[in-house]
C-alpha cells in the first residue's frame, strides 16, 4: 500500500516537472523563432530567468525520491540508459549555462552564440525526455540481476528489436518536442508584449495541431506496445477520466484563444492528463520486462516499508513547504515581463 | 583501464570538478550575509555595492555548480548502481532531503538576492541573502550525512539476505562522524570564500583601484579567513580522532605508519614505500602522532601491520600526500592568516605591499586544500564503499562496460575544461569591471 502511495507521489513529481519546466524548454524551444532582436530574446529570457532553476529542482528532487523509495528502479534504469542519461546529462549542463552565460556580454558574437545552445538543447532535451518516458512504457530485457543496456538505436522495424530510440520512442519524443513547444509558446505568449507575444501566439497553433495528431498516433501504438494499458483500463474503467482531462486540455488550448491564462492552465492540464495516463497504463509495473523477461513493479523494487513511512514524515512538510516557494516566487514574477533588461 | 578504475576516475574528476563551485558559494554566501549587515546597520552604500558585486560572482558560481552537481546525482544510478541497489533505501534519504529542503530553498531566493533587490526592499532583499545562505549550507549538510554514513555507517541494519535497511533517520542525521565532518567542511568552504575576498580586495588595492571596496574586501577577507583557519585546526582535530577511532588503518596510512609503535612520531616529510614498507627521506616528530591522537605522548599507535593487506586503502602515497598537503596548507593559512590580522589591527596591512602580494596570491590555494581534504577523506575509506559494509568493488556498475565508461569520462573532461575555461573569463570580467555602479 504504502508502495503504491509513492508510486503516486513520485509520478506527481514527475508531472509538476514536466508542467514547470516544460515550459522553461518549451520557451527555448520558441527562442529563436519568436524573439528576434537582442531586446525580444531578452525578453523570453526574463519570462523564464527567476523561476528556471527551481524548476528544474522539481527533477533533481524527483531523482531523489526515486533513489530512496525504489532503489532498484534507480539503480537498473540509470545505468541501463547509461548513454543518453549522459547526453541528456550534457544538455542540461549546456543549457543551463547558456541561460545563465549569455547576458554577461553585450556581443553580436557571444548572445547569438548561447541563444543557439539554449534552443538546440532545450529541443533535444524535450526529445530526450519523451524517448525515455517512451522506453520506460514499453519496457526493456530486463536479465535475472534486473540489469540492463540497450543501444542508442536500432533497425526502426515495428516490432523489432528494442533500442533508446526506436519505432516506437521516436514517436513519443516528437510528441512530447511538439506538447512542450505548445506550453512553451503558451508561457511566452502570456509573459509578454508586442512582437515576441504575437510571434509565440502565431506558433501555439499550428504546434498544438501537431500534438493532437501525435497524441492519437501514439495511444494508438501504447496500446499496441504495453498491453497492461488496455487491461488496467478493463479492470479499473475511472482510469478513463486521465486521458479525458487530457483531450480536455487540449480542447481548452483550442477554444480558449482570448484567454492566455486559461490557455496555459489548459496546457497543464494537457500535460498533466497525459503523465498521469501513462503512469496509470503502467501500474503497477515501473520498468516493464520484455520478452519473457520479469518486470520491475511498484513492490519488488521499493525500499523496505519501514523506510517509505520514515519517508512520509520529512517529504510530506519538505513539499508543501517547495510549494510555498514557488507560489511566493512566481507572486513575485507575475503579470508581464516589463523591463527586458534585468537589473544585475 | 579496467571498468572499476574508470568508473572510480568517472566520480572523482566529476566531484572534484564540482565542489571548486559549491565551496566558494558556501564561503562566499556566509560573506554575503556580512556585507549586506553591515550595509543595514552602518547605511554605507559601499557594503551594498560591495555585496552586489559579490553577488554577481556568487551567481555565477552558483549556476556552475547546480550543473556540475546534477551530474553527481545521476552517477549513484548510472555508474555505481550495485551500491545504489544495496543502499539506496538509506543514502536516497539524505540525498532527497537535500533536494527537498535546500535546493528549493536556494533556488527560490538566489533569484530575488540576483534580481529582486528594488522588488524586496532593504530588510527583505537581507532576508533573501540569509535564506540562500541557509539553503547551501544546508545541502552541505545533507551531502555530509551522506558522505559521513558511507565513512561511518550508523541507523541501519542489516536485513535476511543481507540487504542494508533504514532503521532510523535521526541516528543518520545525528552521525557524530556527519557533525564533526561538517563543521570542518564548512569552516574550509569559509577559507575558499574569505580568501578569495581577501584576495580580490589585495588585487584592487596593488592596482591603485576601487581602494575603498579593496579595503573592505581585505578587511573582512583576512578576519574570517583568520578564524576560519583556527576552526579548521579545531575541527580537523576532532575528525581526527574519529579516523584513529573507528579508521584505525586509514589514520595509519594517512601517516604511512607501517609499524605498529608507542610514542609514535608525526611525519612532515618524507615518501611513503608500501612495497618496503616504510616512509623514505623522513622528517619526523617524535612521539607527535600519539600526542595528537591520544593526548599521551607514549601511547600506541596501530601501524598497517596490525591489518590484513586487502584492507589497507588501496593508494597509499596519494592519501598520504593529500592529506599533508591539507595540513600544510592549513598552517600556511593559519600563519598568513595571523599576521595579516595583527598588521590590520595595526593599521599597516593596506600599505605592506609584500603582504597584499601574498594575499593576492594566496587564491588558489584554499581550492587545493579542500579538494586534498575530500581526497583524503574518500581514499582514506577505500578499500571500502561503505567502511565495513561494501568493497568499492562490488559497488559499481557492472552493465556499464569499460568502454563506455571511458566514453563518457572524456566527454566530461572535454566539456569541464570548457566550462572552467568560460567560468575564468566570466569571473575575470566581473572583477575587472570592478564593484561600483550596475552593468548588464
Amino acid at each position: 500500500m504504502i508502495e503504491t502511495l509513492w508510486f503516486v507521489l513520485l509520478a506527481a513529481m514527475l508531472a509538476v516537472y514536466v508542467i514547470l519546466d516544460g515550459f522553461d524548454l518549451g520557451a527555448g524551444m520558441v527562442h529563436l523563432f519568436a524573439a528576434r532582436t537582442d531586446a525580444e530574446r531578452r525578453q523570453v529570457l526574463a519570462s523564464i530567468g527567476p523561476v528556471w532553476d527551481g524548476n528544474e529542482v522539481w527533477l533533481l528532487a524527483a531523482g531523489g525520491t526515486l533513489y530512496f523509495a525504489f532503489p532498484d528502479l534507480y539503480a537498473s534504469s540509470f545505468s541501463g540508459f547509461y548513454l543518453p542519461l549522459m547526453m541528456v546529462l550534457w544538455l542540461l549542463i549546456l543549457r543551463g549555462i547558456a541561460i545563465e552565460f549569455r547576458n554577461h556580454i553585450e556581443s553580436p558574437v557571444w548572445t547569438p552564440l548561447w541563444d543557439v545552445v539554449f534552443a538546440g538543447a532545450s529541443t533535444l532535451l524535450a526529445v530526450f525526455f519523451g524517448a525515455a518516458l517512451g522506453n520506460v512504457i514499453r519496457g526493456v530485457p530486463l536479465d535475472d540481476r534486473r540489469e540492463f543496456f540497450l543501444p542508442l538505436w536500432t533497425d526502426f522495424t515495428p516490432g523489432g528489436e528494442v533500442g533508446i530510440l526506436d519505432w516506437y520512442t521516436v514517436p513519443v519524443g516528437l510528441l512530447t518536442a511538439a506538447a512542450l513547444l505548445l506550453h512553451g509558446a503558451l508561457w511566452v505568449q502570456l509573459k509578454t508584449t508586442g512582437p515576441v507575444h504575437d510571434r509565440a501566439a502565431a506558433i501555439a497553433n499550428p504546434a498544438a495541431a501537431i500534438a493532437a495528431v501525435l497524441t492519437a498516433a501514439v495511444t494508438v501504438l501504447t496500446f499496441a506496445v504495453q498491453p497492461q494499458l488496455a487491461a488496467n483500463l478493463a479492470a479499473h474503467p475511472w482510469g478513463a477520466l486521465l486521458p479525458l482531462i487530457a483531450v480536455g486540455g487540449l480542447i481548452g488550448v483550442a477554444l480558449l484563444r482570448a484567454d492566455e491564462r486559461g490557455r496555459f492552465l489548459s496546457s497543464c492540464f494537457y500535460l498533466g492528463g497525459m503523465l498521469s495516463s501513462a503512469a496509470f497504463g503502467l501500474f503497477p509495473n515501473v520498468l516493464p520486462g520484455v520478452g519473457g523477461a520479469a518486470s520491475l513493479t511498484v513492490y519488488n523494487a521499493a525500499a523496505p516499508a519501514h523506510g517509505l513511512r520514515i519517508g512520509l514524515f520529512w517529504w510530506i512538510p519538505g513539499v508543501l513547504i517547495a510549494i510555498a516557494y514557488a507560489f511566493f516566487l512566481y507572486g513575485k514574477f507575475s503579470g508581464k515581463v516589463l523591463d527586458p533588461k534585468p537589473d544585475q | 583501464m579496467d571498468a572499476l578504475t574508470l568508473h572510480r576516475l568517472h566520480f572523482a574528476l566529476t566531484a572534484t570538478f564540482h565542489y571548486i563551485f559549491p565551496q566558494i558559494t558556501m564561503g562566499l554566501a556566509l560573506l554575503i550575509v556580512v556585507l549586506k549587515t553591515l550595509a543595514l546597520r552602518t547605511g554605507d552604500p559601499l557594503y551594498d555595492s560591495g555585496a552586489r558585486f559579490w553577488a554577481r560572482i556568487f551567481g555565477v558560481t552558483f549556476a556552475l555548480g547546480v550543473v556540475t552537481g546534477i551530474p553527481m546525482e545521476f552517477q549513484f544510478g548510472t555508474n555505481w548502481s550495485r551500491f545504489s541497489r544495496a543502499a539506496g533505501g538509506v543514502i536516497g534519504q539524505t540525498l532527497a532531503m537535500e533536494g527537498v529542503y535546500s535546493f528549493f530553498l536556494e533556488s527560490t531566493f538566489l533569484g530575488l538576492l540576483l534580481y529582486g533587490e528594488n522588488k524586496l526592499g532593504r530588510i527583505g532583499h537581507w532576508l533573501a541573502a540569509v535564506a540562500v545562505f541557509a539553503g547551501s549550507w544546508l545541502s552541505g549538510f545533507f551531502i555530509i550525512a551522506t558522505d559521513a554514513w558511507m565513512q561511518h555507517p550508523v541507523g541501519h541494519r542489516i536485513g535476511p539476505n543481507g540487504e542494508i535497511l533504514l532503521d532510523s533517520i535521526a541516528a543518520l542525521l545525528t552521525n557524530e562522524w556527519a557533525w564533526w565532518q561538517y563543521a570542518h567542511n564548512m569552516v574550509g568552504a569559509v577559507i575558499t570564500g574569505a580568501f578569495l575576498m581577501a584576495s580580490i580586495g589585495a588585487f584592487y588595492l596593488l592596482s591603485g583601484r576601487d581602494e575603498a571596496h579593496g579595503r573592505a574586501f581585505v578587511r573582512i577577507g583576512v578576519t574570517a579567513a583568520f578564524a576560519a583557519s583556527l576552526l579548521a585546526a579545531l575541527t580537523g582535530d576532532g575528525q581526527g580522532k574519529l579516523v584513529a577511532e573507528h579508521q584505525p588503518a586509514t589514520l595509519a596510512a594517512m601517516e604511512a605508519l607501517f609499524e605498529t609503535r608507542e610514542g609514535a612520531p608525526m611525519a612532515i616529510l618524507g615518501q611513503p614505500d608500501p612495497e618496503r614498507r616504510r616512509l623514505d627521506n623522513p622528517f619526523t616528530i617524535p612521539g607527535m602522532l600519539s600526542f595528537a591522537t591520544w593526548r599521551r605522548w607514549e601511547a600506541e599507535v596501530k601501524g598497517l601491520d596490525r591489518f590484513p593487506r586487502d584492507q589497507w586503502p588501496d593508494n597509499i602515497p596519494l592519501l598520504y600526500y593529500s592529506f599533508h598537503i591539507m595540513v600544510g596548507l592549513g598552517t600556511i593559512f593559519l600563519a598568513v592568516g595571523a599576521l595579516a590580522s595583527i598588521q590590520l589591527w595595526r593599521g599597516r596591512l593596506y600599505r605592506s605591499k609584500p603582504l597584499l602580494w601574498v594575499l593576492m596570491l594566496m587564491l588558489p590555494f584554499p581550492l587545493i586544500a579542500n579538494t586534498a581534504g575530500w581526497t583524503t577523506a574518500e581514499l582514506g575509506r577505500q578499500p571500502w564503499l561503505i567502511y565495513g559494509l561494501m568493497r568499492t568493488a562490488d559497488g559499481a556498475s557492472m552493465n556499464v562496460s569499460s568502454g563506455n565508461a571511458l566514453f563518457s569520462l572524456i566527454g566530461f573532461m572535454g566539456l569541464y575544461l570548457l566550462l572552467g575555461v568560460l567560468y575564468l573569463f566570466l569571473i575575470w570580467r566581473e572583477i575587472d569591471h570592478g564593484p561600483r555602479g550596475v552593468h548588464a
